[in-house]
């Protein structure tokens, strides 16, 4: 009965989702015609969360590398998101592999004319040499200095990250900024290869006309950058209202400049390609023109153009604009739709990509379905789940290492530094 | 300056030039070696691939649609039951223009029921609206830059010297890029194994002197096979490539196919 009642109720959920059940219409090759696409809901949020990561990260190097004062409150809320966000990116990949015990392969036996090949050493590059590294510079000194106030298992855990380097003198911590400094520069153009290498996989396949194209890992970078800088914006205002704290208007102004810059470069390349891709009209431009108008139209003419694109353009734009003359309250909630807007205009983007490039036959005589069911692993919850998970380990993060009760040395959103911590209980 | 060509320079030159070259083909020859003894590719011991050139070519003139040879491939490869073929069979209709259209055709049907293994229906349209009606074999193309090898991450799948083109299965990791990289849709994700699988030209039975499943049971010699390298006398491979003008599918692509078509039409993709 209880199981009657489960599948009821799963079958009842699944069935808000369905549109209609997959039915290939047309011709497509046999083997294309299997229920779920080969890549489905993890390969969608992989890329996703990678450009989070490259985007996030770009943000921080403003501070770090362009000097862009204003963004120093969200310095280090930057960095620990592209970092929470990092240690996630690689967990839909693994999940989605026939065989994920053999994923070390990849990197013991790397075939190297294959762009996934690349991946391990991509993303070690850039967990290890960039992000963990410029974490451990830019904290040190805050490390020792709170290993020492810090009683029990965070004060242990302080202690351990100082891996024995205690030295605080002068020339030590400037060293640190030094290297700190260099790790940034090198972190920008990792950066662009993380993601970029990422549209690439796409990019090179020339089996598929809707990916295959030299453009993808420029649009990926954008959009990384774009979704980034969204996300940086959204933490940042969610951290503020957590806190109680109010928002530093000059950075949240400076952060909602760039995300508009970034927005107008990455709508400029997207829609370059649509435009070349309708004047060339090359082989199979007909039915992905069918496809791309019927069975990606919430996706992509709603959810990435007209709500992910073009209404945060016109909020961010009119912002420009107008920014003295509308009050700070509504800047705020503008800025705060924007970046949740763009937030879920790039994901509908990703999904139009990775979905939208299997709902066509490589006959070109035909559609495929795409039923997205609610349990399985490449269901809804696992989905949601996925996407959850980074936000979760942010929010451990931003406890352990933005924690307004401890002295910093850096950049802690919300504080001057060298301003006092505050007092237990104020908070 | 003077220093610029220096003799410990361009020894050391030299040296590196040589020991480039000697190293090359040492690493080419370490890896046919360690393929020939690790991989698992259900050639008996003693096979040597260098020794053959296989190849496969279809005469779409002489296919009935029987498809015996869909349903042969399936049994002797184990092939899971459900949308997964190692070869199958399309039908191609193209009907008759309307009369005073202006057009030198008609519309264009395919299909491919059930990989075309029980043979056909009747074709949709009456019989006397038909201008051209024929089937196409299809299987792997044995691509000569088969893009499946080039986006193995972990080289799984890969060209064996003898034409095939062959995945591990104890080594591949399912992720499906090969299968997204396949312009011909030849390759899929086995529900069993968890790993891509594709026509492997029967490769267990070639390399004993046994022909592929799907040749064995052609009643019509469409399907045609051999070794480029030991031609039998009155060999059908070299007299199909003597007597046919060929295409190859999809070759804007730059793939290279391998496997040659005769009497197809230009609506084969």
């Amino acid at each position: 009965m209880t199981n009657l009642v489960t599948t009821g109720v799963l079958e009842a959920m699944t069935n808000i989702v369905v549109e209609v059940m997959p039915r290939p219409e047309g011709y497509v090759y046999p083997n294309e015609a299997t229920v779920q696409p080969l890549w489905g809901i993890l390969i969608v949020l992989y890329p996703y969360i990678t450009g989070l990561v490259a985007g996030a990260f770009i943000m921080a190097s403003l501070v770090r590398v362009f000097n862009v004062r204003a963004l120093e409150p969200v310095y280090r809320l930057s960095l620990l998101t592209a970092f929470a966000f990092l240690l996630c990116a690689p967990l839909p990949l693994l999940f989605h592999l026939g065989h994920p015990e053999r994923c070390y392969e990849v990197m013991m036996t790397p075939h190297l004319t294959s762009p996934m090949a690349i991946f391990g050493f991509v993303y070690a590059w850039y967990l290890m040499a960039v992000l963990l590294l410029e974490l451990w510079f830019d904290y040190r000194h805050d490390f020792v200095n709170w290993a020492d106030i810090t009683p029990g298992f965070k004060g242990m855990l302080y202690r351990l990250f100082i891996v024995g380097v205690t030295d605080t003198s002068e020339p030590a911590v400037a060293l640190d900024h030094r290297i700190g400094h260099i790790l940034s520069i090198v972190g920008i153009p990792s950066a662009f290869l993380l993601h970029g290498y990422v549209g690439f996989i796409f990019g090179s396949v020339k089996a598929n006309p809707w990916w295959g194209n030299v453009l993808m890992p420029i649009i990926f970078i954008m959009s990384a950058m774009v979704s980034g800088i969204a996300l940086c914006v959204f933490n940042y205002l969610v951290l503020s209202w957590i806190r109680r704290r109010t928002v530093d208007m000059k950075c949240i102004d400076m952060m909602g400049k760039f995300l508009f810059y970034a927005l107008v470069m990455d709508a400029t390349i997207e829609g370059l390609d649509w435009i070349h891709r309708i004047y060339s009209a090359e082989e199979g431009f007909r039915i992905m023109q069918y496809m791309a108008r019927e069975k990606l139209f919430y996706t992509l003419s709603l959810g990435q153009v007209a709500f992910g694109t073009l209404v945060p353009l016109i909020l961010l734009g009119l912002l420009q604009l107008i920014r003295k003359r509308v009050p700070e309250l509504q800047r705020r909630r503008m800025y705060f739709t924007s970046s949740l807007l763009i937030l879920i205009g790039v994901l509908a983007m990703r999904w139009n990509v990775v979905i939208g490039g299997q709902l066509f036959s490589k006959s070109l005589r035909g559609l495929m379905g795409y039923k997205m069911e609610f349990t399985g692993l490449e269901g809804w919850f696992m989905g949601a789940v996925l996407l959850c998970l980074p936000f979760i380990v942010l929010t451990v993060f931003v406890k352990l290492f933005l924690s307004e009760r401890l002295p910093t040395s850096g950049f802690v959103p919300h504080r001057e530094p060298g301003e006092p911590a505050l007092e237990a209980g104020e908070v | 300056m003077s220093n610029q060509f220096s003799r410990r320079s361009v020894l050391g030159k030299i040296g590196a030039t040589l020991a480039g070259l000697i190293a090359a083909p040492a690493a080419k020859a370490a890896k046919t070696v360690v393929q020939k003894e690790f991989v698992t590719s259900g050639a008996p011991k003693g096979y040597d691939p260098t020794q053959h050139k296989w190849r496969m070519a279809i005469d779409a003139n002489r296919c009935i649609g029987c498809g015996l040879c869909a349903e042969a491939c399936k049994t002797e490869n184990h092939v899971p039951a459900g949308p997964y073929f190692r070869t199958w069979i399309e039908r191609y209709i193209i009907t008759k223009p309307k009369a005073g259209s202006g057009e030198a055709r008609g519309e264009v049907f395919v299909d491919c029921p059930d990989g075309g293994m029980h043979g056909f229906p009747e074709p949709p349209v009456p019989k006397e609206e038909i201008q051209h009606s024929f089937f196409v074999p299809k299987l792997c193309n044995l691509c000569e830059h088969s893009p499946c090898t080039q986006v193995c991450p972990v080289g799984a799948t890969f060209d064996a010297p003898d034409g095939a083109v062959l995945i591990d299965p104890t080594y591949c990791i399912g992720c499906g890029f090969c299968i997204q990289a396949c312009p011909y849709g030849c390759r899929f994700l086995s529900p069993i194994t968890k790993t891509a699988e594709k026509c492997t030209l029967c490769y267990h039975r070639i390399t004993r002197g046994l022909k592929p499943a799907c040749v064995e049971v052609c009643p019509t010699q469409a399907r045609i096979f051999g070794d480029l390298k030991h031609p039998v006398p009155d060999d059908p491979l070299q007299q199909f490539y003597q007597n046919n003008l060929v295409l190859a599918l999809k070759p804007h692509l730059g793939t290279e196919p391998r496997v040659f078509y005769a009497g197809i039409d230009k609506e084969v993709r």
